[in-house]
């Protein structure tokens, strides 16, 4: 199929909508990712004609409505080259996921005095379930910093780890910065130091722009959203070695989660069901298969060489307005970009833009540790998407020159 | 949606260029910080208060132009002022960025005036009241202040 963005806008009615009386330009997916129509259909379908619960008793409709949802699962993990299904766990979400982890498989390997070492991009999701477990049970934070071109120095690796790091807990890509992390090379080299190291890659803002093969980068464990990924909100994943699956206890107890239970003791099934009680968000987890299929149509390839194009226009027509700064130079980044103008605030940048009808994010993007390495309280960033247009760059660069100039006129 | 250009007008922008007593007071008397956690906006507040009159104030911190212009028209706005006539021009400048600003009964509010616009820009009017809030909870002497 060739890569006609002009065809894929049709797939995503919001794009087409007027804005403060203007047209929209989207350029926030960073934020969460535009629905195409075929994921609120599929939604709607299962909502109208399929609902009931998941794994209840007999009736025909309960197994068909389990048979979806395990599609759904099966789908997730030829996604990330999961090994089975039995692999894949649904979350809320991948802040859901990382908790999950710290409090399952943190509490039962993590003692005083160990260390759990983090990079400086982190955003707040990989931060604070981490901090929160290391402060009850007495552990440290290490962090890995990052460069002055917005990097990881991996020449700090081998000072970072030492014979106490339990867990490796590090993002595929910064939200902020765009950088793309050499996650397999530094696993390689994380765990050839430490055998026994757990590595967490959070996956977030790598899904919608990168394959992924979890086997391959050699993950212990991998977290992603579905709303990032064109998929609808409440929905996330955790992908979790099997071994390490079977190990771990469960997180939260109840329906759906268990062998049996008696008043002395339960039993639990095992992953992914162990981790999943309750009633799961079965639209959605559908939903999120429906999204993954849409976007196997394309070609990988013509989605990155797209992108890179819109993020090179982008950059190259910011940087030319005075006082303005990207943070993230990596040669290796997605379609992300965040900067700073001399004497312009973000947020009332961001107020300006919004009245341009062109949707970004200014704020520090849940990452504040990352805002105080760089020394700024805020970022303006524009994230790009298969779906967007040279038109909704030009838009940008031309409302933030309009903004600066306000400014210092 | 009103366009905000007409908003950042040239007192604005030139208070957020070049903000008025800003800086600290050693030997305050009164003092608290803001904070706007939705945005990481913070504000120290120092102030010295005599027999019921501000007769200084100074504040430090870093915020978006809404912010550090409203400290600043703030400050001059209160300086010499009874700790009343404070307490009252809060009220007033609250009633303003909401929207329900009544000369006759809130007063006067001179410059302040500019600060209209953010009625129409829901999501910055926690900018534009940081300071005030700051100023509320410095003359009550509780020492912190939250927009949330």
């Amino acid at each position: 199929m060739t890569y006609s963005v002009s065809d894929i806008r049709k797939d995503f009615p919001l794009l087409d909508r007027p804005f403060h009386e203007k047209p929209l330009y989207y350029l926030d997916s960073a934020v969460s990712g535009q629905m195409p129509s075929s994921v609120s259909e599929r939604m709607r379908q299962y909502e109208m004609y399929e609902h009931t619960n998941v794994h209840r008793g007999v009736s025909t409709l309960s197994q068909q409505a389990t048979d979806h949802f395990e599609k759904a699962r099966d789908t997730v993990a030829r996604f990330l080259k999961a090994s089975s299904s039995k692999e894949i766990i649904w979350t809320r979400g991948t802040t859901e996921a990382i908790n999950l982890v710290a409090q399952t498989w943190g509490r039962q390997n993590i003692q005083a005095g160990d260390t759990i070492c983090l990079t400086e991009m982190e955003h707040h999701a990989n931060i604070v379930p981490w901090q929160m477990l290391s402060q009850s049970v007495g552990a440290h934070l290490a962090v890995i910093p990052v460069s002055d071109r917005g990097e990881l120095r991996l020449d700090e690796l081998s000072k970072v780890l030492s014979p106490k790091t339990k867990v490796l807990a590090l993002t595929h890509v910064s939200n902020v910065l765009g950088t793309i992390n050499p996650i397999k090379k530094i696993i390689t080299e994380a765990k050839k130091q430490i055998p026994s190291l757990m590595v967490l890659v959070d996956g977030a803002q790598a899904v919608a722009h990168l394959p992924v093969d979890v086997q391959d980068l050699g993950a212990d464990f991998y977290t992603f959203s579905g709303h990032k990924l064109s998929g609808p909100t409440g929905i996330g994943v955790l992908y979790g070695r099997k071994a390490l699956l079977d190990a771990m206890p469960p997180w939260h107890g109840g329906g759906n989660m268990i062998l049996s239970v008696t008043w002395d003791r339960t039993t639990y099934i095992e992953a992914p069901g162990k981790f999943e009680a309750g009633t799961p968000p079965i639209a959605a987890a559908i939903g999120l298969g429906e999204a993954i299929e849409y976007l196997s149509k394309f070609n990988p390839q013509d989605v990155h060489a797209h992108e890179q194009h819109l993020l090179r226009r982008a950059s190259e027509g910011l940087k030319k307005i005075p006082g303005l700064r990207i943070l993230g130079e990596s040669s290796d980044k997605v379609s992300v970009i965040s900067f700073v103008v001399d004497g312009v605030h973000p947020h009332d940048l961001g107020t300006l833009l919004d009245h341009e009808g062109i949707v970004i994010r200014a704020g520090h993007h849940c990452a504040q540790p990352l805002m105080d390495r760089f020394q700024v309280p805020a970022t303006t960033r524009a994230s790009i998407a298969y779906y967007n247009n040279e038109s909704d760059v030009d838009a940008l660069i031309q409302a933030t020159q309009k903004s600066v100039e306000m400014f210092h006129g | 949606m009103a366009d905000p250009r007409e908003l950042y007008q040239q007192v604005i922008l030139e208070h957020n260029k070049k903000p008025r007593n800003f800086g600290k007071i050693h030997s305050c008397t009164h003092q608290a910080e803001g904070h706007n956690p939705l945005c990481g906006d913070q504000l120290y507040l120092t102030l010295i208060v005599q027999e019921g009159i501000i007769e200084d104030i100074q504040f430090e911190g870093r915020g978006c132009a809404i912010d550090v212009s409203s400290a600043s028209l703030m400050t001059t706005a209160v300086k010499g002022k009874t700790v009343q006539d404070a307490l009252k021009l809060i009220q007033a400048f609250r009633a303003l960025v909401r929207g329900e600003w009544n000369p006759a009964a809130h007063g006067d509010l001179g410059k302040l005036v500019v600060f209209q616009g953010v009625k129409n820009l829901p999501v910055r009017v926690k900018c534009a009241v940081l300071p005030w809030a700051t100023l509320q909870s410095a003359l009550d002497g509780s020492p912190i202040a939250s927009t949330e």
